[in-house]
């Protein structure tokens, strides 16, 4: 990962909290290490490591139906283990926001992530949900809010992905 | 001789307390959830499988003063294994895992489930790190558990070996949307 600090996802961190945010799913992944952490250290934050990624499809239905907001965390690849549980989202029409860090699609040296990365953008269009691309640093609080908004002003799905050239390349030598 | 199942869900939802929320699993709990009484407090499932527990997590950490069960059935839980997991390490104390377990799959035809080959759910729970599980098998069991479900503080797993039957189906509202607006109207939340 870059050795540099980055201050983008304290910037989305402090969007989702304003946001109301009140539960965090996530499978850890480096993409989002910085906001896990965070998320981790908030006391208001209930943090929820999942197994799998349609866990929190789930978990965030649930957090609605018991009256708060929930955010989602993954990888490009855990988009394709949502797909079915994405059908509770879209009978029951539960708000959803998803953050997702795209691999397989910039400098990528691992080419099992290629096939995923490749059909995020059209598989979140067939799921109805609003697609959100952020390509650099500055970009990314600002959409965050409009995800937010558009999510829980009128429960909607969607998805603001973190595209790979903002995410850095993964450093395979140690 | 193991337990009827809708006898078993009307036993345990019994004097349930306006504080008691309900998360049927999809199929035949949900029958039975319905068949012993609607309420504006179920959250019937007609799909999402393997989700039930999960749904029961993120409604327990948003509704901690109030008991959340899951009540859902062996093939069910077993596509959503993972998810013991993830509450054995959230541990809530207000929510209850409830199975089912007739070793069948009894929407698709009776066939047989992991459960009846040798998976042990008790035992799946138990490694997941909840401390408090019940294996119930008989009337005795079944007592206890409803008497603990009555004054939840931990996180409660519990497997009820009930009869492969297949009573008549009892089916509830089918709308999503109106099934989330009615049970969000039934806590108090404001749309």
């Amino acid at each position: 990962m870059n050795t540099q600090v980055q201050v983008w996802p304290d910037r989305l961190f402090e969007t989702l909290k304003r946001g109301g945010i009140r539960q965090v799913g996530y499978v850890p992944d480096a993409g989002h290490a910085r906001l896990i952490e965070r998320c981790r250290a908030d006391e208001e934050i209930h943090d929820v490591a999942l197994t799998t990624e349609e866990e929190g499809v789930a978990l965030a239905a649930g957090a609605w139906l018991g009256g708060e907001r929930a955010a989602l965390l993954m990888q490009s690849s855990g988009l394709g283990n949502c797909i079915n549980m994405l059908s509770l989202t879209r009978t029951c029409r539960f708000p959803l926001l998803m953050f997702i860090t795209m691999r397989g699609e910039w400098e990528e040296f691992n080419p099992w992530q290629v096939p995923m990365g490749s059909i995020v953008d059209p598989v979140l269009k067939l799921c109805e949900a609003e697609v959100y691309r952020v390509r650099t640093p500055d970009e990314v609080a600002g959409t965050a809010e409009r995800a937010v908004q558009h999510v829980f002003g009128g429960e909607h799905i969607a998805a603001v992905i973190l595209s790979q050239q903002l995410i850095g390349k993964k450093v395979w030598t140690k | 001789m193991s337990l009827e199942r809708r006898a078993t869900m009307a036993a345990l939802l019994a004097e349930r307390g306006g504080d008691l929320l309900l998360v049927p699993g999809l199929g035949s709990t949900t029958w039975d959830a319905m068949a012993a009484g609607d309420n504006d407090r179920n959250f019937y499932l007609w799909g999402a499988m393997g989700g039930a527990a999960m749904i029961g997590l993120g409604l327990a950490l948003a509704q901690p003063k109030r008991r959340v069960v899951v009540i859902t059935g062996d093939g069910e839980i077993l596509m959503g294994l993972g998810s013991l997991a993830t509450i054995g390490i959230q541990k809530p104390g207000n929510l209850a895992v409830i199975v089912f377990d007739n070793g069948v799959y009894g929407e698709t035809g009776m066939q047989p489930s992991h459960t009846q080959n040798g998976v042990g759910l008790v035992g799946v729970a138990e490694a997941c790190g909840i401390k408090m599980c019940l294996d119930v098998r008989d009337q005795g069991g079944l007592d206890d558990l409803a008497r603990r479900l009555k004054s939840l503080r931990e996180t409660l797993f519990a497997r009820v070996v009930i009869a492969a039957e297949e009573p008549p189906r009892v089916l509830p509202l089918r709308d999503g949307v109106a099934l989330k607006e009615r049970f969000r109207a039934a806590i108090g939340i404001k749309p």
